[in-house]
Order: C-alpha cells, then sequence, then structure tokens
C-alpha cells in the first residue's frame, strides 16, 4: 500500500499517531507457524508468559489459550520454552 | 481595557517568588530534586503542599531526569506540571529536555543558574541553560525577583497557547537573584487564577477515528512520541520550530495582557531596551547584571555619556529582528556572556546578536565580554570600564581583542 | 538621608548574619522602603564566615553586585576582626557596630579606621545569652543597628520578628532587641 506523503503543514502535532498500531497484522510476514498439540498441553501457561508479542492469550471463556495469528511472528519461544514439548514450528 | 489591580508587596528572595508564584497558578503535579542555588523553590513549596494551601501532587524523584519524565508523563495525561533545577541538575535532564519539546508537553521549570562542574562551583554563571538554547525550550532571563514572579504567571500561559505548546524556563540568576530578598508586589489569587485560567487542548484524530483533546485519555486512545523514520521526523522536527516562531507573538501578548492587570512592562516582553535611542554605545546583557548595568548606563547619560543597554529578556525565541533594530544605529557594542562556549570563538549570546546584525546595512563594531562565571561578581566599575573601552574603539576606529574577560587574572 | 543606604554583615554560620540582614530589609520595607538583602557563602558549614548585604533605598534597586563600599558595616563576631578585613571599602563618614563587651574607642583603635568612622559597640553575646539562652545575635545587633544608623524604627524590627518566630520567642527578642537598643555605645 503506497501512501502520499504528508508535508509538515498537514502532519499531527506532537506526532499523534494518526493510526492505531492494531491495524498493522505483524503477523502476515512469518515463515513458521506455531501448532499445538492438545493432547500433550498441560495448560501450564508457560507459553502466554515466554510469548515477546503477547500473541498466546488465556481465554477464560474457552477454558484454553488461544494463538493470535495477526500478530503470531513464528520466533518459535514457544515452542523452545513449552516442558510438555506439545508446540511444533511448522513451515507456513 | 483592564485597570491595574491593587496589589501587596511583599519581601521575597527569586526562589521564594517563584514557589509563591507556582502556588497561586494552579499546578497538578510538581515532581523535582533538589539542587543549590533551587532548593528553597522546592522546600517553600513542599511547606504549601504539607499546609494543604495547594492541592498538587508533589513527588520527590530519585533524580532530575526522573523529575522531568514524572512531569512530562504527567503532563501528557493533561496535567498542569512544574519542576525547578540547576546546573548539574539540569544536565542531567539533558536528554528529556528534547523529549518534553518534541511531545509538545508544556511543562514550565525554573532554572537558578548556576556554574556547571568541574571544577565544582555552586555560584551563579549561566552556562546551565546556554547550553540547552537547542532543547526546543522557551527561555526567559529575569532581571530582578519582581520580574521572576511575573515571569513564571505569564509562562504558564505562554506554554499552553494552541500555537505555543512548547516547554519553558524561567532563569533567575543563582545567589544574585534566588537569594536575594527583594520587594515584590504579588497579585490578588484569584487574578492570577484568571489570568492563566484552565488548560486548553487542541483536537486531534485518535485511534478510535474521533477527534478528542490531546491528551492521555482511556477514553480516547492516543500513541504520543512514537518512532518516526526519516522520511518524517524532520517535518516534525519543523513544526517544533514553527512552534518557536510563533512564541514570539504569542509571548508579546501574554506580557501586555498581564501588563495590563500588573501594571509592570519589561519592554515589548521579548527585548527591554534601556536608553538606546540615540545611543552610540552599547552593551547587550541577559539576567540581573543587566540590573547592575543599568545603574552604570544612568551615571553616563548624566555624564553625557550616549550609552544604552539591550537585555534580552527572551532568549529563546530569539528575536532576531528587533535585536537588529535596536542595535543598528549603535556604533560600538560589548554582548556580556555569563558563560563560555569553548573552542567557539565567543559566547553564544555574543554568537546571536553578531548573526541578528549580519544582513544590516550599517555595521557596529560587536565585541564580546565574558564575565561572572562561577559566581565572579561584576561589579559597576568593571561595567563602566567596558563603556570606556567601546569609546575607546570608536577612537581608534577598529577592535583589538574582539573576546575579553571582565575581571580575570591574567 | 542618603537615597540608599548599604550594609555589610560579618558574622559565623549560625549566628544569624544573613537573618538579621533579612529581617533589617524587611523592617523596611514596612516603612515603605525598596530592599536587597542577599548572602555570599564560603563553605557550608557552622562557624565558617558569613557575609550578608542590605540595600535600603527610597528609589527602585537596580544593582545586582555585592557591596563594595558600605555604608554600615555589622560585626556579629568579634574573632573576626582578626582574619576578615571588616572595615574593608566602609565610607569615609560610615559607621560599624560591633558585637563586644569592650569600649568603641578599643574597637575603633584595634580596627584602625579613620577617625570620621563613628564606631558602636553592644555586648550582644551577653544579652542573647541571657535572655535566649543562646548565642544567637541577630535580633541582638538589630538593636544597635537600629539605634547607631536610625534607618528604621524599633517598631517596625518588632513587626518582622513578630511575623518570623512563635509568640514567646518572638517576645524574648523583643527584649533582647530593646535592650541591645538601650546597651550600644559610640565613640
Amino acid at each position: 500500500m503506497i501512501v502520499q506523503e504528508k508535508g509538515w503543514r498537514e502532519i499531527p502535532i506532537a506526532a499523534v499517531c494518526w493510526k492505531s498500531s492494531t491495524e498493522f497484522l505483524t503477523g502476515d510476514w512469518k515463515t513458521f507457524k506455531p501448532v499445538r498439540d492438545l493432547e500433550k498441553c498441560t495448560r501450564c501457561l508457560l507459553c502466554v508468559i515466554y510469548c515477546p508479542d503477547g500473541a498466546i492469550r488465556w481465554k477464560a471463556d474457552l477454558g484454553d489459550i488461544e494463538f493470535d495469528y495477526n500478530y503470531c511472528k513464528g520466533c518459535g519461544v514457544c515452542a523452545n520454552e513449552c516442558p510438555a514439548k506439545a508446540i511444533e514450528m511448522k513451515l507456513e | 481595557m483592564k485597570s491595574v489591580v491593587e496589589q501587596k508587596v511583599l519581601a521575597l528572595n527569586g526562589d521564594e517568588a517563584v514557589a509563591y508564584a507556582v502556588k497561586q497558578c494552579d499546578v497538578d503535579v510538581v515532581a523535582a530534586y533538589p539542587i543549590t542555588p533551587q532548593t528553597i523553590i522546592v522546600e517553600r513549596f513542599s511547606e504549601y503542599v504539607a499546609n494543604g494551601e495547594v492541592e498538587t501532587a508533589f513527588i520527590c524523584t530519585e533524580s532530575e531526569h526522573s523529575a522531568l519524565t514524572a512531569c512530562l508523563a504527567a503532563s501528557l495525561t493533561g496535567a498542569r506540571t512544574f519542576t525547578a533545577s540547576a546546573s548539574a541538575g539540569l544536565a542531567l535532564m539533558h536528554e528529556m529536555l528534547f523529549v518534553t519539546s518534541g511531545c509538545r508537553a508544556p511543562v514550565v521549570m525554573a532554572i537558578a543558574n548556576r556554574a556547571l562542574s568541574a571544577p565544582i562551583n555552586i555560584h551563579g554563571d549561566q552556562s546551565d541553560t546556554m547550553a540547552q538554547r537547542d532543547s526546543g525550550w522557551i527561555q526567559i532571563y529575569a532581571e530582578n525577583v519582581q520580574e521572576v514572579y511575573d515571569s513564571v504567571i505569564q509562562a504558564f500561559r505562554i506554554t499552553e497557547h494552541p500555537d505555543v505548546l512548547l516547554p519553558a524556563m524561567v532563569c533567575l540568576d543563582g545567589f544574585q537573584l534566588s537569594h536575594s530578598m527583594e520587594n515584590v508586589k504579588v497579585l490578588p489569587e484569584e487574578v492570577v487564577k484568571r489570568f492563566v485560567g484552565v488548560r486548553q487542548f487542541p483536537k486531534v484524530l485518535t485511534h478510535e477515528g474521533r477527534f478528542a483533546p490531546l491528551r492521555l485519555d482511556p477514553e480516547n486512545p492516543m500513541t504520543l512520541g512514537p518512532l518516526a523514520f526519516p522520511n518524517y521526523y524532520f517535518e516534525f522536527k519543523r513544526q517544533q520550530e514553527e512552534a518557536m516562531k510563533k512564541a514570539l507573538e504569542v509571548i508579546r501578548q501574554v506580557h501586555e495582557e498581564y501588563a495590563e492587570i500588573s501594571g509592570r512592562r519589561y519592554g515589548d516582553g521579548l527585548l527591554d531596551a534601556y536608553q538606546l535611542e540615540d545611543a552610540e554605545i552599547a552593551t547587550v546583557c541577559l539576567g540581573s547584571t543587566a540590573g547592575t548595568v543599568k545603574a552604570v548606563v544612568d551615571e553616563l547619560r548624566a555624564e553625557g555619556v550616549k550609552a544604552g543597554l539591550l537585555r534580552i529578556r527572551t532568549f529563546r525565541p530569539l528575536p532576531v529582528e528587533g535585536i537588529r533594530r535596536a542595535l543598528e544605529n549603535v556604533r560600538a557594542i560589548a554582548v556580556m556572556d555569563r558563560s563560555m562556549s569553548f573552542g567557539g570563538h565567543g559566547g553564544a549570546v555574543f554568537h546571536e546578536v553578531r548573526h541578528a546584525l549580519y544582513d544590516s546595512e550599517k555595521r557596529p563594531f560587536v565585541v564580546n565580554y565574558i564575565y561572572g562565571l562561577g559566581g565572579r561578581d561584576t561589579s559597576p566599575m568593571q561595567i563602566r570600564a567596558i563603556y570606556k573601552d567601546l569609546e575607546g574603539i570608536l577612537q581608534k576606529g577598529r577592535v583589538e581583542t574582539p573576546i575579553r574577560y571582565v575581571g580575570l587574572r591574567e | 538621608m542618603k537615597r540608599i543606604i548599604e550594609i555589610r554583615w560579618h558574622g559565623r554560620g549560625g549566628q544569624g548574619a544573613w537573618t538579621a540582614s533579612e529581617l533589617l530589609a524587611k523592617a523596611a520595607v514596612y516603612e515603605g522602603r525598596y530592599i536587597q538583602s542577599f548572602p555570599e557563602f564560603g563553605p557550608e558549614r557552622m562557624g565558617a564566615p558569613v557575609t550578608a548585604f542590605t540595600r535600603i533605598s527610597f528609589e527602585p534597586i537596580k544593582l545586582h553586585c555585592a557591596i563594595y563600599n558600605p555604608d554600615v558595616v555589622v560585626v556579629l563576631d568579634q574573632t573576626l576582626m582578626k582574619t576578615v578585613p571588616v572595615a574593608e571599602g566602609l565610607s569615609e563618614d560610615g559607621k560599624i557596630v560591633v558585637n563586644s563587651k569592650d569600649s568603641p574607642l578599643e574597637i575603633k583603635q584595634r580596627l584602625g579606621v579613620i577617625d570620621k568612622v563613628e564606631v558602636w559597640t553592644v555586648p550582644a553575646t551577653e544579652i542573647a545569652v541571657k535572655i535566649l539562652r543562646a548565642p544567637i545575635t541577630s535580633t541582638a545587633m538589630l538593636g544597635a543597628v537600629a539605634r547607631a544608623t536610625g534607618i528604621v524604627s524599633l517598631e517596625s524590627i518588632k513587626r518582622t520578628v513578630e511575623e518570623r518566630f512563635r509568640r514567646d520567642i518572638a517576645e524574648k527578642n523583643f527584649a533582647v532587641i530593646e535592650e541591645s537598643y538601650r546597651e550600644a555605645r559610640s565613640t
């Protein structure tokens, strides 16, 4: 998406961002994607703590964790840290 | 046309006057760290807080860097904030000065000008604030304690003006003003509150697509102080510079409005020209020593000498046009600098005054006098000698020593 | 009376030279004068020499520099006379007020000042210790200064003391000021 760049008179004061960062789906360029084996997963929630992007979240209504692939960049830290070896990094 | 308000006279020193003015301005947050000669500001204000005379949230931070950061953060949530420092404390804030200005936060700070180490010196000179003249802060230098009081109040109006939204430093010479008790006419609190008013915010487009006041508020999420790549950073800096340019007019207006209420004027708010109309020789000076110069100019005028003084009250933004117009017809000018720019062939004020005069048709002689470093006193006799030197330059028709040092032992 | 009077105070840290200079300045404000009062510090510790300055004028004061030719010099601690040139720059017809039990003539000889200079002495330490039970000589010198110079009235000085200190301490200081005024002697 090519955007016409604004001049100094048009940009907002104090560099207030005119878009929220959540509009940019930073997970769309990942190479590897974490896939969880639901049998092996003990719901210890260590992956939730370790994820550098906060892309793994505990969902109370589901009673389980959820991977947000919109923002997951496939870094593999969750797979590395999982004590049950329940996560596998698969090619996207 | 407003009429001058009745005011009571108090005996306050510079630091006390700052604290008193802040007390009257309905400040929400004060985050500060003590350093001589500013300590009395913070001590006195903390007494007001303890006595319940103000509802300000007072935060004792672990350093000046944190103090300014706390003020910046509070300011971005919409609070009116104030802090004070000097010398090494101001130097420690260096990084955050640029951030505060870049975030367009209207923080007001009093600086009790003090020399920088090394060697350690607790006394007054202007190297601390001169070293920060590029930071994007408005700088106002006061000549006496009355002006310190008046300037702090004006600073809140200037910084919060929608055309400006830049932080400001009110500078008072360490010990010479900070610890000097003088007569101060103070305005009634209601008058000050009405003058500074409630902080206003421009509207900006926020994340949820609505226009909302520029301040951090969970109701209207927005991001302030983000990353800006090479393709945008330059434009944001140009925008900041525009605010500085607009500040010239705003400072003049606020000064005029205040003058109508208080009955006190300091030139036009930017420059204080003293006996300059037909002056052949003149000095340029910032801060309290300009007062001593005024007393000497009075004596010289009584003796028939056409001497004058230009006191620069607002140093940032620099009133370039005003300086040029005020000094154009003077034939020899001594620019006094209470700081040094090592290796820079003269002090900051010298450079900037010469710059202001560069494009004028007439070329007065302009020389530099470095004075008062580390609290060194400057006597009326020494000021007289400066004017004598200027007369000598006119007689000889040339300058032999462009950079001189007042009272320096060789 | 001169348009502007310049006073220099010499004391040691903790004796109240700065306080005395402020109290005198505030008293002058009550009488409609313009004032300036400021200290000059050496090392910031008890016992180190402290110099304070007061300017009292009928017009707004433009000067912002040290006082080079005081009209009045006040010495709160006699021992300073040995190490500090207390009479330096004193104007020809100036006055000097010294905290001392000795006679003004003796002090005058020791200082070596010219004849025109008026020397006053007052046993300020003795008065202070007697009434305040502490050798804080600030108010004890003020009474003598008021007597010697006539710059401000005793009433104005008492008013500033009343504002500055708690009721019981203020009253003790009134007594100190009054006795100092009475006991001051000159050449």
